[in-house]
This record gives structure tokens, sequence and C-alpha cells, in this order.
């Protein structure tokens, strides 16, 4: 079950950050008109990605196995919790709606007012950094919660195989059209994903901090039910709020909409 | 190299942490009130953490809809 859980959470994760990658990735090239920069981008920030798993796995490995899940179940929850609110505010009509398209137009029209640049290697400078930083900052994500995951379940490898086929499935479909896949259902995955990572980082943070689960490992998956249940009820919750307060006063605007 | 030092932090802080630190802290209270409970009493300490996800979820999402400048929402 673990082995399942495991899979699918990194998958998950890493194919929702993979799509908001290939925005920006093919933002920079079509907008400047340079896949050359765009692509060395794309593979310096890999490196570095790479890099990271290549020098934190192995060190993440060697914790003794409590400490280990104390450290990442705790900061697996204040991840998760960090996503799942994120995406309960978002189901409930609180936040506006991940759009690949509109970040796509946006990122485009910025790169295509930008100045040229040339600096060693790289034709375009801007290109690259756009390239560089929007495959880094999703990556780290990614990373962080494959390494988490796969030292905690002592199962790196196949936490880097659900990354890495994520990323492979991705950036085939974004090649072969050539635009932003805005068909994925990228919130409904997010709901997901911040229901596994608070799932995970529940029942990992308890048994670190010494707590036994009734059943053992059978209880991982009421846990994540049980949060699932959470956050359905709270988006329920939200929503009755939501018109309640947009009756009266429709254009109010409310902490975290749009941002 | 301390502006630099200023924004690296800002960073980890706000990929870790978020937009709530207030849930970061009741994480880590809830963490060590598990092991408390685990360590010096008989009682189980199961529990601690999903009561503590529950609550912490709730109240960050009931801050979160509030208008800003703390106002409460109208009835």
């Amino acid at each position: 079950m673990q082995g399942w859980g495991l899979f699918v959470a990194v998958f998950f994760a890493c194919a929702v950050e993979a799509v908001e990658a290939l925005t920006i990735v093919l933002a920079a090239g079509t907008g400047r008109k340079d896949w050359r920069s765009a692509g060395q981008g794309v593979f310096a920030a890999l490196a570095v990605l790479a890099g990271t798993v290549a020098v934190l796995g192995p060190a993440l490995t060697a914790i003794p196995l409590q400490a280990l899940r104390l450290l990442v179940g705790g900061l697996l929850l204040v991840f998760g919790l960090q996503w799942l609110r994120k995406a309960i505010l978002r189901a409930s009509g609180y936040k506006s709606l991940h759009d690949e398209a509109a970040i796509f137009r946006t990122e485009r029209e910025a790169a295509l007012a930008a100045p040229a640049r040339h600096r060693g290697l790289v034709n375009d400078w801007y290109a690259f950094t756009l390239s560089f930083k929007g495959v880094l900052l999703e990556g780290l994500e990614v990373v962080f919660i494959a390494l988490t995951f796969g030292s905690n379940q002592h199962n790196l490898p196949l936490a880097v195989l659900a990354a890495v086929s994520a990323v492979v499935i991705v950036a085939v479909a974004g090649l072969a059209v050539r635009a932003p896949l805005a068909r994925v259902p990228e919130n409904g995955m997010k709901f997901i994903v911040g229901i596994l990572l608070t799932g995970f980082g529940t029942f990992w943070g308890a048994e670190g901090a010494g707590a036994e689960w009734p059943h053992g490992d059978t209880s991982l998956p009421v846990v994540v039910a049980g949060v699932a249940v959470l956050a359905f009820g709270l988006v329920v919750l939200l929503r009755r709020t939501s018109r309640t307060k947009q009756a009266p006063e429709p254009q109010a605007s409310v902490a975290g909409a749009g941002s | 190299m301390i502006a630099w030092l200023r924004r690296f932090g800002a960073f980890w802080y706000d990929f870790v942490v978020g937009d709530d630190w207030r849930v970061a802290v009741g994480v880590v209270v809830a963490l060590a009130l598990t092991y408390v409970v685990s360590t010096a009493t008989s009682v189980p300490s199961w529990w601690v953490l999903p009561v503590a996800v529950a609550i912490l979820l709730t109240l960050s999402l009931r801050r979160a809809i509030q208008p800003k400048g703390g106002a409460k929402v109208e009835r």
C-alpha cells in the first residue's frame, strides 16, 4: 500500500509541477524564438536538481528511521497543509483557479517585450534564465517530495521512477502540442496531492514522535481517507459561506483571491 | 552577501512555511505534544496529530477568507 501511495503521490505532484514548468519553458521558447537558450536553461536547472538529489538522497537515508520520520513527517505535514489550504480555497471559489493558458500568455508577452542579451555560451540570457528559474523552482518541490517519500520508505528508486515518468509524459505531451497543457486537470490533481502529503505527513510525523497507530501500517489509508473527508467537508462549508457572503455584496474582495 | 542570504532565507521560508506561519508552529507543537503523551503517559498518542490537522486547517482557512485588516465577515 505504501509503495503504491508513494508512487501515486510523487507522480501526481511531479506531473503538476512539470506542467507548470512546461508552461514557462514554452513561453520562453516561443516568446523569444530561441529554443536553444530555453533548452540550455532547462538542462542547467535539471543538472542542479540532479545534483541536489545525488547529495541529499544518500544523506537522508543515513538518518535513523524514527528521527527521519519525525523530520520528514513534520516537513511534509507543513508542506501538505500549505498545498491543501490553497487547493481548498481554489475549490471553494475564494482563490482563482490555476490557469496555465493565462500564465502562458502573461509570460510570453513579458518575454516578447524584454531586450536580448548574449552571455557566454548563451545566445539569449532572458530565455535561459526564464527557463532555468521555472524548471528549478517547480523542480525543487518535486525533489522535496520525492526525497522525503523515497527516503522515508527506503525506496528512493521508486520515488525517482515516479518523478521521471511524470516529467517524461508531460514533456512528450508538451513537445507534441507545443502549447501549455491547459486540459490537464491541474487543480484537481493539486487537491489530491495536498490530501496525500497531509495524510502521509500525519502518519509518519506521529510515528516519528513515538505514537503507535492502531493496526500499524494499515491505518495509513484510513488517515488519508480522513484527510480527504475533512478537505471535501471544508470545501462544501466554504462554498456555502462564499455564496452567503456574495449574495448581499458580490464585489467584496477576500484575502487570497486572484493571487 | 547579507542581501543574498536574506533572499535565500526568504525563499526557503516561503517554500516550506508558506502563507500561514501559524500552521507550521501548530504542527511543531502537535508533534511535541505527541512525543510527551507517548513517552510520559500510558495514553495512546496517535490521535493528537489528526486532531491538530483538523483544527489547524480549519482555523487557517477561516483566517484566509476573512477580509484583510482583520475585520469580521459581514453576516
